[in-house]
C-alpha cells in the first residue's frame, strides 16, 4: 500500500516537472516527440484505389507552439510583428490578442497561440530548422491515444473529439493540459484546430454535397469516405475547417506545432 | 493530388448527402389545361423583372416568431441582407444546454422577405468566436449550391454573393459545411419568403415557426450541459424534436397571441435534419395551405405534411377563444419530445360555435347491460319489498363497471395481482369485512385460497350505501358463491364507523 503511494506520487511529481519542461519558454529548445512509422487508412484517399497511407518517421512539437515561444521568434524576426507584416502574409486579426505588438498577455504566454497565418506558422518552423506537418503526418499522430497508435475505432476518442466541436470557443488552457497519446503528444485534440503545410490541397469543395461529373467516380470510389463512420466526421470537421481558410487568415481557434 | 484528393472527398460527401441537394430543374406548377382556367406563374422564367431600380434596400430581419414586414413594392430592388452566424450556449430545455449554431443567433435563424425578382446582395459573416466555418444553401436561390461555395466564410471572416429570387415562395436555408447533419442538426437553418410581385393578402398576424430534430448525449430533459451525440443522429432517434429550437420557446409567457375573429398566417419550416412534420394545430383546421410554399393553395386541411428542408405557408381565421396546441402529429414527439407549441386566443366565448363541457356524467360503456335493474332495486328498497334477487340483479350491473376492471367478469382476479372473489375463502371468512375494505380499500398483503397478494385497493366510498349492499350481495351468490345478502343499513353503520373522510374516493 505504502508503495503505491509512493509511486503515484513520484509519477504526479514527475508528470508535473514534464509538463513545466513542456511549457518552456522562449529560445530554450521545445521538447519534440518521437512519432513512429506507420500505415493507416486516411480519409483521403491516396490515389485511385489506394486508400492506405504510409508515414516516415517524424519527430513532432510535444506541444502546440505557446504565445511566449511565438513571441521570442517575433522578437527575433520583427518583420513579423502585427503592426509590421504584410497584408499579404496576415489578415488584420493577426496576434490581435497580444498586450503589444510584442508581448502577449502575461496570463496567456503558456497557451497555444493563435490569431496566426499559415504563412506566419510557417516562417516560425524554418527558424527552428523545422517545418510544418503535412496533412498525412498530422493525421496519424493525431490517430492515437494513450495506449494505441490508431484509435479511430474507439468510440471514447471519437466522443472526446465531438466534445470539443460541439462547444463553443472558451478560454484557452495552456498547453500540455491533455495526456499524451502513445507517442508523447499532446493536445492533438480539444484545444484548438492546428495548421499543415498542405492545407491548402486537402481543399474541400465549398459545398461539401457537390455531385461530380459521372467519370471522376472511377477514381475514388473504393477509397472514397465512408461518411457513416462518424470517427471520420470528426476528421472531416477538421478538413473543413483548414479547407475554409487562406493561407494569410487567422482565427481565434487555429493554432499549429512543427515537426521535422 | 491535391485535385484529386480535393474531388474525392466532394463526391464521397455528396454521395451521402445527395437528397440535400437544391433541385435545379423548375416544375411547372400546373400546366394550362384544356380549358385554359389553370395556368402556371411561369416559374423562373417568368421571374426576372429587370435590373434592380431604385435605392439598394436593407433587409429587415426577424428573430422567430416575429416576421418582416410586407416589402410592399411594384417593382425589383437591389436588397442587402446581412447575416451573422453565433455559436452559442442556449436552453434547449428547461435547465439543459445545449451549443447552438446560429444564423443570427436564434434558432431557426432569422426570417428574411425579399419580393420575386429582386437581386439580392447576400453577407454571411462568420463571428471571430465561431469554430467552425459555416456557410449558407438558400433554397430560394437559383444556382449550383444554392450559394453554398459562394459563402463558405472561416471563423472572424465575411463573405459575399448575388443571387436573384427568380421564384417566389417559401424556402429553408440551411448550413451546408461538412458535415451538413450536424451543422443543422445544431441549428442552422431558417426560412426566407419570395412574395409574389403583386404580394400576400393583407392578414391580421404572421408568424414564424420551425420544426427541427435535435440530438443530445443525455436523455430528454436530462439536466446541464448535453453534447451532440453523432451516433443518435446517425440513427435518427432524436432526443428532441422541437418548434423553435426550445421546448419553451412558444409555450407559457412565450405562446403566440391573438385574438378572436383574427385572420393568421403562419411560414412553417422544417428544418430537419431528419425527420418529416405532420404539422397540426389542436383545434384548428387551415383553412388554406400552400404546400411548400406554393403558389396553390389546398382547402379545410387538418394536417399538413412538411418535409426536412421543406416549408409550408398555413391560414386560419380564430373563432373560439382558449388555447391551440400546435403539434407533430407523429404524437411521441409532441408529448415525449418536446414537439409543442402554443397560441392563446383571447375574446368572447362563442358558444353557439364551441360550448365548452356541458355534462360530465359517469359512463361505463358496453360493461353497463342496464342500469334499470339498479333503479328498480332502489325503488323496492324504498318501498320495503327489495328482495334478494333483485339485490343480486342490481349488484352485477354495478360489478360490472366499478369491479370487474381489477376483479374480472367472472370473479377470478388476475394470478397474482388482483385476488380472486370467486370461492374466495378470504370472503366468505368474514362477509362484514368485505364491506369495510369497499369503503376503506385495502392495503398490504392478504392471503386469499393460499395465495399471497400484496397490492392496494382504492376505497370505493363513493359509491351509496344501497350500491355497495348489492353489490356485495352479487359477490356474495355469484361464481359458486353462497352467502348472505347484505343489507344496505350495514353499510351505513360501518360508514359511520370509518375515520376517513367521505368522498376522497380516487
Amino acid at each position: 500500500m505504502k508503495t503505491l503511494i509512493v509511486a503515484a506520487a513520484l509519477s504526479l511529481a514527475w508528470a508535473s516537472g514534464f509538463a513545466a519542461n513542456l511549457r518552456a519558454e522562449g529560445t530554450q529548445r521545445p521538447a519534440m516527440m518521437r512519432v513512429a512509422a506507420g500505415e493507416f487508412e486516411s480519409v483521403l484517399p491516396v490515389a485511385p484505389g489506394k486508400n492506405r497511407v504510409r508515414v516516415a518517421s517524424f519527430e513532432m512539437d510535444a506541444v502546440p507552439v505557446t504565445n511566449a515561444q511565438f513571441a521570442a521568434f517575433v522578437a527575433a524576426n520583427p518583420k513579423w510583428r502585427r503592426d509590421r507584416v504584410s497584408r499579404l502574409m496576415a489578415d488584420p486579426q493577426y496576434l490581435a490578442h497580444w498586450q503589444t505588438p510584442t508581448t502577449p498577455v502575461a496570463a496567456e504566454r503558456n497557451q497555444p497561440v493563435i490569431r496566426v497565418s499559415w504563412y506566419a506558422a510557417r516562417a516560425y518552423c524554418e527558424s527552428r530548422e523545422a517545418r510544418l506537418p503535412t496533412w498525412y503526418e498530422w493525421e496519424w499522430a493525431a490517430a492515437a491515444n494513450e495506449s494505441k497508435a490508431d484509435a479511430r475505432n474507439d468510440p471514447r476518442w471519437t466522443q472526446q473529439i465531438l466534445a470539443w466541436y460541439s462547444q463553443p470557443a472558451g478560454a484557452l488552457p495552456d498547453v500540455g493540459s491533455r495526456p499524451a497519446n502513445i507517442h508523447g503528444v499532446r493536445d492533438l485534440h480539444g484545444v484548438v484546430w492546428e495548421w499543415v503545410e498542405d492545407y491548402n490541397g486537402l481543399m474541400v469543395a465549398g459545398d461539401n454535397r457537390q455531385q461530380a461529373e459521372a467519370d471522376d467516380t472511377r477514381f475514388c470510389g473504393p477509397g472514397a469516405l465512408t461518411m457513416e463512420q462518424k470517427e471520420q466526421y470528426a476528421t472531416l470537421m477538421r478538413i473543413a475547417m483548414l479547407s475554409s481558410l487562406k493561407a494569410e487568415f487567422t482565427t481565434a481557434t487555429m493554432g499549429f506545432r512543427c515537426v521535422r | 493530388m491535391s485535385n484529386y484528393k480535393s474531388f474525392c472527398l466532394a463526391i464521397a460527401v455528396g454521395l451521402v448527402l445527395s437528397g440535400c441537394g437544391k433541385e435545379s430543374a423548375q416544375q411547372p406548377v400546373a400546366s394550362a389545361h384544356a380549358s385554359g382556367v389553370l395556368l402556371d406563374t411561369g416559374g423562373s422564367r417568368k421571374g426576372d423583372f429587370g435590373a434592380p431600380q431604385g435605392e439598394p434596400i436593407n433587409a429587415v430581419l426577424t428573430n422567430p416568431p416575429n416576421v418582416p414586414p410586407p416589402t410592399a413594392r411594384n417593382y425589383p430592388a437591389k436588397v442587402i441582407v446581412e447575416l451573422e452566424v453565433k455559436e452559442l450556449d442556449l436552453e434547449i430545455s428547461e435547465g439543459v444546454k445545449y451549443t447552438f449554431w446560429t444564423f443570427g443567433g436564434t434558432v431557426p435563424g432569422s426570417f428574411i422577405r425579399v419580393r420575386q425578382g429582386d437581386t439580392v446582395e447576400f453577407h454571411l459573416k462568420n463571428h471571430p468566436s465561431s469554430k467552425m466555418p459555416h456557410n449558407i444553401d438558400l433554397h430560394g436561390v437559383t444556382g449550383p449550391g444554392g450559394g453554398a461555395a459562394s459563402s463558405f466564410t472561416a471563423p472572424g471572416h465575411q463573405s459575399q454573393f448575388t443571387f436573384k429570387a427568380l421564384n417566389q415562395g417559401l424556402y429553408v436555408y440551411h448550413c451546408a459545411t461538412a458535415p451538413v447533419g450536424m451543422h443543422v442538426a445544431n441549428g442552422m437553418y431558417g426560412l426566407i419568403l419570395v412574395e409574389p410581385p403583386e404580394g400576400l393578402s393583407k392578414v391580421d398576424h404572421e408568424f414564424y415557426v420551425m420544426q427541427g430534430d435535435f440530438y443530445t448525449v443525455g436523455k430528454y430533459r436530462e439536466k446541464g450541459y448535453q453534447a451532440f451525440d453523432m451516433q443518435k443522429a446517425i440513427d435518427e432517434h432524436p432526443t428532441y424534436v422541437l418548434f423553435n429550437g426550445s421546448e419553451s420557446a412558444l409555450t407559457g409567457p412565450r405562446a403566440l397571441k391573438t385574438k378572436t375573429n383574427e385572420s393568421v398566417r403562419m411560414f412553417v419550416g422544417n428544418g430537419g435534419p431528419n425527420l418529416v412534420s405532420s404539422f397540426h394545430v389542436i383545434g384548428e383546421i387551415f383553412d388554406k395551405v400552400q404546400y411548400e410554399g406554393g403558389t396553390r393553395y389546398q382547402e379545410n386541411v387538418q394536417t399538413t405534411l412538411i418535409p426536412a428542408g421543406g416549408a409550408a405557408t398555413v391560414e386560419f381565421h380564430t373563432e373560439v377563444p382558449g388555447t391551440y396546441v400546435m403539434v407533430d402529429h407523429s404524437i411521441f414527439r409532441a408529448f415525449n419530445k418536446g414537439a409543442l407549441a402554443m397560441l392563446e386566443v383571447s375574446g368572447d366565448k362563442r358558444a353557439d360555435i364551441y360550448s365548452g363541457k356541458e355534462q360530465d356524467e359517469v359512463y361505463i360503456g358496453d360493461k353497463l347491460e342496464s342500469l334499470a335493474s339498479v333503479a328498480t332495486a332502489q325503488e323496492a328498497r324504498a318501498k320495503g319489498t327489495l328482495t334478494k334477487a333483485q339485490q343480486i340483479e342490481a349488484g352485477a350491473a354495478l360489478y360490472k363497471g366499478t369491479c370487474s376492471v381489477c376483479h374480472q367478469d367472472n370473479g377470478a382476479g388476475l394470478p397474482n395481482v388482483f385476488p380472486p372473489l370467486a370461492k374466495s375463502d378470504f370472503l366468505t371468512e368474514n362477509p362484514a369485512r368485505a364491506i369495510e375494505i369497499v369503503l376503506n380499500g385495502l392495503n398490504g398483503p392478504v392471503k386469499v385460497n393460499g395465495a399471497t397478494y400484496n397490492s392496494v385497493m382504492p376505497p370505493m366510498s363513493q359509491l351509496n350505501d344501497d350500491e355497495i349492499a348489492n353489490i356485495l350481495t352479487f359477490v356474495n351468490n355469484s361464481w359458486g358463491n353462497s352467502g348472505p345478502a347484505i343489507d344496505a343499513a350495514q353499510v351505513k353503520t360501518t360508514r359511520a364507523g370509518t375515520k376517513r373522510a367521505e368522498g376522497a374516493a380516487h
